[in-house]
C-alpha cells in the first residue's frame, strides 16, 4: 500500500509553467524527499499528489488505481486518496482543542466515540503531547504545535504521509531532534512518506531516496549517498554538500579506453569502466572536475602525485577544519576532521583521491565519469 | 505561449473528458454558489435597473392624451424630452440638479478638510484627551443626519417660516431666513454628519503609514511642510479620494435633510424632486431623474478609479502595527484643544441637548420652566395639542412601528450578513478567477445607486407582478410586493450587500486557505468544512458585520422613504411624518429613541466584537 506513480505531469499557473513533464515513481514504504531551491516546484508536486492542485496534463496512480487523469478531467477528491498532509504553517484549527484537531478526521468518518478517544490518545502519546489534549493551539509552543500537526495527520493511518517543510519554522536544536523523531516515526508506521524541503541536510539524513528539482524539472532521483557522491549534473553537485564541492576546469582527451584530464591539479587518468551513459564526447574537449572538500589531503612534505599549493585561509570549527588553498591559481576548499593548524601563506602539498574525483562535460553539464562510491 | 506544444501528449478518452468536466462542474460547491449568486444579483440588481430604463422609454396610460397619435406602452422619448428640454426642465431637473451638485461638492469638500484635520490631530499629533475626543468625534456618525436637521430647525427657526420661534429667535437674535432653511443649512447639517466618514477613512489611512517613511524624508533633510506635501499627502490621497466619492454620492442621494431644511422654502434637490415626482405618480419622470442620479454617481466613481488606479494598494502597506512617532503641537496645543472642544460642543452635544430639550417643551418657542412637560413622551392624547396625538410611549402605533423597525433591522441585517459572508467567501477564494471578479463587480452595483434612486427602482420593479408565459404556463418571476414588509427587507438586503460582502471578504481573507485544505484532506466535504471550520472562524466577522449593518439600517430613511406604506412604517419614517405634519416634539422623541438604540448597538459592537465601523460604508 502506498505506491505512487506520476506520469507526464504538467502544471501551469497562468502562463507560468511550474511543473514540466514530471515523471516520478515513489515506492511503498519509501521516505522520498523532494529537494530543491525555493520556487522549483517541489511543494506544487506535493500538492498535486495531495489533491489540492489540479495539473493540466498527466496521470497519477496510487497502488495502480488512477487518481489523476488530467486529459480526462478526472481528479480523485483529496479526501478520498487515503493520504494526509502536514502543512508548513501547521494549519491547526485555532477554534478547536488539540484533541478536537486530532479527532477531526475520525469524526468525519463517524467512528464510535470510544474508538476515537483511543486512537487520538494513541497518536498524541506517540508524539508525546498527550498532556496538552485539552489546550488550544495558541497555547502551545511552535514545537508542540508541530507535534499536534503530525498527530493529526497520522491518526487516520494514511497510506501516504505528505510533509511540507515541516521543520522550517523550528529552531536549530528542535529541528535536529524532530529529524530523528520523524525518521523513527517512518520506521514504526511503515507508511510511504513524501517530504518536501529546501534543506539538503534534512534530505540527506532522512530520506531513502531524494528527488531533486530545478525550475520545475526533475533533475535526478537517487538515494542520498548516491546523490552526494555521483550527482548527475553540475547543478546537483553544486546544490548538494556543505561546504560546497570544488569545481576545477580542465581539458580532457578521450583516447580509446581511457580519459586523461589536464588541469591546475595536474594530470589525471580515468578508466572507461567508470564512464556514465552521458559520456558522449570524443577526442579533445573541455570538462569540469568535481572534488568533495573532504577527499583532498593536505601534507607538509611532497609525496608522489601531490601538487604544490599555498594556504590561503584556515577556519577551525572544532569538529572539523575548513582550509582554503591555492593551487596554480585555482582556489580549492579542503575539509579536514579535527583541529588542524596551518600558517597562512605556508607552502603545502595536496593529494587528491582519484577514485573520488568526478568529471562533468563542460558543454552539457552532465556527469561523464563516476566516483567509486564508499 | 502554446501549451499544447510544451506538454507531452498521451492517449485519453474524449467522452470521459466531457463527462468528468460536467461532473466536476456540478459537484463543485463553489460553482453552484457562484451560479446562484450571479442569478440572484442579475434578478435583483441588473434586471430592476433595466426595468427602470425601460419604464422611462414607454408611454404611460395617463400620458396617452399628451402625445398625439400614440397608445399606451409605445416606445417614446417623451419623458426624457420633457425632463431635459421643456418648460418644466428648469424646475424639475436643472435647478434641483444644480442645488444637489452645489450641496454635494460643498459637503464633500468641507467634510474632507474638517475630517482630515481631526484625523491628523487624533492620529499623528500629541493632542491631549484623545480617549474622550476619539469617541466624541464619531457620535455624529450615529446620529442620522435628519436628526441633526431637527436640531438645526429648533435652533435657527424663525417665526416667519417655522411658525414658532427657535432658540435664537427666543434670545432676540435676528436669524436670516437663508441660515434657517436652504443650502447653507443643508450643507452645514450634512457636513456635521458626513465629516465622520472622512475622519474614519483618513485616520485609518494615516494610521497605516509607517512613520519611518516620513522620518526618511527628515533624514534627507526635507522640511516638515515638504514632507507633508511629498510623502504624507500622496499616501493618504487614496483615502481622500475615496472619502470624496463616498460623501459625494451619499449626499447626492440623501433625502431627509433637504426635505426637512429645503421643502419649506421651496428649495428642491434632485432627491426631494424625485420623491415628489413619485408622490405625484409621475413615475417615468421620477425614474429618469433616478437614472441621471445613478449616472452621476457612476461617473464620480469612474473618475476616482482613473485617479487612484494602481495606487490604491498604498493603503495596505505598512499595515502592521508599526511604530508611530507623534508630532508635538507645541504652543498650538491649547488652541487645538479649545477649537476641537468648541466644534464638538456645537456639532455633537448641542444638537443632542436641543433635541432632548425640545422634546420636553409643551409649546414650541416657549423656553420658560413651566412649559416643561413629559407630555410628548408619556402623556395621553390632549384634544388641544396636535389633534390629540398621544405621547410616544402612550401611542400603540409607536410600538407597532418600533416592532417593525426591529424586525426589519434584525432580519435584513442577518440576511445581508449571511449573503455577505457567502459572497465574501467567493470573492476571497476566487480572486484569481473570473467568477470571483464577476461576483465582486455585480455586488458592487448597488453601491453606485444612490439610496433614494435604489428605493425608486424597487418601487417600479415590485409594484406589479411580473410574469412570463412559457409553454402556456404562467410563471411569476417577481410578485407584486409593494406595501409588504418583504419588500423592505429585500431592498435593505440588496442595498447593503456591497458593505456586507466587503466585510465578509475581509473576514474570509483572514482564514487561511490551508485551514480549509487541511480539513479537505481529512475527508471533510464542502458543507462539513463550511460548518465546522469556516463558520466558527468567521463568527466574529459575522457578528461585527451584522452590527454594522444593523446600525445603518436602524437609521435608514433615504432608501425606504418611497416604499413606505402605513402598515410597514419604521422609526425614521415615523419621525419624518411627525415632522412633516408639524409635530416637532413628537418627532424629536422618536429621533432620540432611535439615536439611543444606534448608540447602544455601536457600544456593544465595539465592546464585544471589535467592530470596525469603517467597514460599514
Amino acid at each position: 500500500m502506498g505506491t505512487i506513480e506520476l506520469n507526464h505531469i504538467d502544471k501551469f499557473y497562468g502562463n507560468n509553467h511550474v511543473l514540466k513533464d514530471l515523471n516520478l515513481t515513489i515506492n511503498e514504504g519509501e521516505f522520498m524527499t523532494l529537494l530543491g531551491p525555493s520556487g522549483c516546484g517541489k511543494t506544487t508536486t506535493l500538492r498535486v499528489v495531495g489533491g489540492l492542485e489540479r495539473p493540466q496534463n498527466g496521470t497519477m496512480t496510487m497502488d495502480g488505481k488512477t487518481v489523476i487523469n488530467a486529459k480526462e478531467n478526472f481528479f480523485e477528491d483529496a479526501g478520498k486518496r487515503g493520504l494526509n498532509l502536514v502543512f508548513q504553517s501547521y494549519a491547526l484549527w485555532p477554534h478547536m482543542t488539540v484533541f478536537d484537531n486530532v479527532a477531526f478526521a475520525l469524526t468525519v468518518q463517524k467512528k464510535p466515540r470510544a474508538q476515537i478517544k483511543q486512537k487520538v490518545e494513541n497518536a498524541l502519546a506517540r508524539m508525546q503531547i498527550l498532556e496538552f489534549a485539552q489546550r488550544y493551539p495558541s497555547e502551545l509552543s511552535g514545537g508542540q504545535q508541530q507535534r499536534v500537526a503530525i498527530a493529526r495527520a497520522i491518526v487516520s493511518e494514511p497510506k501516504v504521509l505528505l510533509l511540507d517543510e515541516p521543520l522550517s519554522n523550528l529552531d536549530a536544536k528542535l529541528r535536529v531532534e524532530m529529524r530523528s523523531e520523524l525518521k523513527r516515526l517512518h520506521h514504526e508506521l511503515e507508511t510511504t512518506i513524501i517530504y518536501v524541503t529546501h534543506d539538503q541536510v534534512e534530505a540527506l539524513t532522512m530520506s531513502t531516496r531524494i528527488a531533486i528539482f530545478f525550475e520545475g524539472e526533475l533533475e535526478q532521483v537517487a538515494p542520498p549517498m548516491e546523490l552526494y557522491q555521483n550527482p548527475a549534473s553540475l547543478k546537483v553537485a553544486d546544490f548538494i554538500g556543505n561546504p560546497r564541492i570544488n569545481f576545477v576546469d580542465g581539458r580532457a582527451f578521450r583516447k580509446g579506453e581511457a580519459l586523461t584530464v589536464h588541469s591546475d591539479l595536474g594530470r589525471m587518468e580515468f578508466p572507461s569502466s567508470l564512464f556514465t551513459d552521458d559520456m558522449n564526447e570524443e577526442g579533445e574537449f573541455d570538462c569540469v572536475l568535481g572534488i568533495r572538500p573532504e577527499k583532498i589531503r593536505i601534507m607538509t612534505r611532497p609525496t608522489d602525485g601531490a601538487i604544490d599549493a599555498v594556504i590561503y585561509s584556515v577556519q577551525p570549527a572544532g569538529s572539523e577544519t575548513t582550509i582554503h588553498v591555492t593551487a596554480n591559481k585555482t582556489s580549492i576548499l579542503v575539509k579536514d576532521i579535527g583541529i588542524k593548524t596551518y600558517t597562512t601563506d605556508a607552502r603545502v602539498y595536496i593529494d587528491t583521491d582519484l577514485s573520488k574525483v568526478i568529471v562533468f562535460s563542460k558543454q552539457t553539464g552532465r556527469l561523464i565519469k563516476r566516483a567509486i562510491p564508499d | 505561449m502554446n501549451r499544447s506544444k510544451l506538454i507531452h501528449q498521451y492517449e485519453y478518452s474524449r467522452p470521459s473528458r466531457v463527462k468528468n468536466w460536467l461532473y466536476n462542474g456540478v459537484t463543485n460547491p463553489y460553482n453552484i454558489m457562484v451560479i446562484i449568486l450571479v442569478l440572484l444579483l442579475a434578478a435583483l440588481v441588473v434586471w430592476p435597473l433595466l426595468q427602470m430604463v425601460i419604464t422611462t422609454l414607454r408611454l404611460d396610460a395617463t400620458d396617452v392624451s399628451r402625445v398625439k397619435g400614440s397608445s399606451e406602452g409605445v416606445w417614446t422619448i417623451y419623458y426624457w424630452k420633457r425632463l431635459l428640454n421643456s418648460i418644466v426642465s428648469q424646475n424639475m431637473l436643472y435647478k434641483p440638479l444644480a442645488h444637489s451638485l452645489l450641496i454635494s461638492f460643498s459637503v464633500a469638500f468641507i467634510s474632507i478638510i474638517v475630517g482630515g484635520l481631526v484625523a491628523w490631530l487624533m492620529v499623528r499629533s500629541d493632542l491631549p484627551g484623545k480617549r474622550f475626543f476619539s469617541l466624541a468625534v464619531i457620535i455624529p456618525y450615529m446620529i442620522p443626519s435628519w436628526c441633526i436637521s431637527e436640531a438645526w430647525i429648533a435652533i435657527f427657526k424663525t417665526p416667519r417660516v417655522g411658525g414658532t420661534q427657535g432658540f435664537l429667535s427666543f434670545l432676540n437674535l435676528q436669524v436670516p431666513d437663508w441660515l434657517a432653511y436652504g443650502p447653507v443649512a443643508i450643507i452645514a447639517v450634512l457636513t456635521i454628519h458626513y465629516y465622520t466618514y472622512a475622519y474614519l477613512l483618513m485616520s485609518a489611512s494615516l494610521r497605516s503609514i509607517n512613520s519611518e517613511l516620513e522620518e526618511m524624508g527628515e533624514i534627507i533633510g526635507a522640511s516638515k511642510f515638504l514632507i507633508l506635501r511629498k510623502v504624507t499627502f500622496p499616501l493618504v490621497l487614496p483615502a481622500i479620494l475615496s472619502s470624496f466619492i463616498l460623501i459625494f454620492s451619499k449626499a447626492m442621494g440623501t433625502f431627509g435633510v433637504p426635505a426637512f431644511l429645503g421643502l419649506k422654502t421651496g428649495y428642491y434637490t434632485i432627491s426631494t424632486m424625485l420623491y415628489s415626482a413619485i408622490n405625484q405618480r409621475q413615475t417615468a419622470m421620477a425614474f429618469s431623474i433616478s437614472l441621471i442620479l445613478i449616472g452621476l454617481a457612476a461617473l464620480v466613481i469612474f473618475f476616482n478609479q482613473l485617479l487612484i488606479g494602481s495606487r490604491k494598494s498604498y493603503t495596505t502597506i505598512g499595515g502592521k502595527g508599526s511604530r508611530t512617532n507623534l508630532i508635538p503641537l507645541g504652543r498650538g496645543k491649547t488652541i487645538m484643544v479649545i477649537l476641537l472642544s468648541v466644534f464638538i460642543l456645537l456639532a455633537v452635544f448641542l444638537p443632542i441637548a436641543i433635541l432632548v430639550l425640545q422634546s420636553v417643551m409643551l409649546k414650541l418657542g416657549d423656553y420658560s420652566l413651566s412649559n416643561l412637560s413629559l407630555h410628548y413622551w408619556l402623556g395621553a392624547g390632549d384634544p388641544n395639542i396636535y389633534y390629540s396625538a398621544p405621547g410616544v410611549f402612550k401611542n400603540p402605533f409607536f410600538y407597532h412601528v418600533m416592532g417593525n423597525s426591529l424586525k426589519l433591522v434584525f432580519i435584513a441585517s442577518f440576511v445581508a450578513t449571511f449573503f455577505g459572508q457567502i459572497s465574501g467567501y467567493i470573492i476571497s477564494r476566487g480572486r484569481q478567477l473570473r467568477s470571483g471578479k464577476l461576483v465582486e463587480q455585480l455586488i458592487f452595483i448597488p453601491y453606485l445607486i444612490p439610496s433614494i434612486a435604489f428605493g425608486a427602482m424597487y418601487l417600479s420593479m415590485f409594484s406589479v407582478a411580473r410574469t412570463v408565459t412559457l409553454f402556456g404556463l404562467r410563471f411569476t418571476i417577481f410578485p407584486a410586493l409593494y406595501g409588504t414588509f418583504a419588500l423592505l427587507v429585500l431592498v435593505t438586503v440588496v442595498k447593503n450587500l456591497p458593505f456586507s460582502s466587503r466585510a465578509g471578504a475581509a473576514s474570509m481573507m483572514q482564514i487561511g486557505k490551508e485551514l480549509e485544505e487541511a480539513a479537505h484532506l481529512q475527508g471533510a466535504g464542502f458543507f462539513q468544512r463550511f460548518r465546522r471550520i469556516i463558520l466558527p472562524l468567521s463568527k466574529n466577522g459575522f457578528m461585527s458585520g451584522f452590527m454594522l449593518i444593523f446600525m445603518s439600517v436602524m437609521k435608514e430613511l433615504d432608501l425606504l422613504v418611497v416604499l413606505m406604506s402605513p402598515k410597514t412604517q419604521t422609526l425614521p419614517y415615523m419621525a419624518y411624518s411627525y415632522m412633516s405634519g408639524g409635530m416637532e416634539q413628537l418627532s424629536n422623541v422618536v429621533a432620540i429613541i432611535m439615536f439611543l438604540s444606534v448608540f447602544i448597538i455601536y457600544y456593544l459592537a465595539n465592546r464585544f466584537f471589535n467592530a470596525d465601523i469603517t467597514k460599514g460604508f
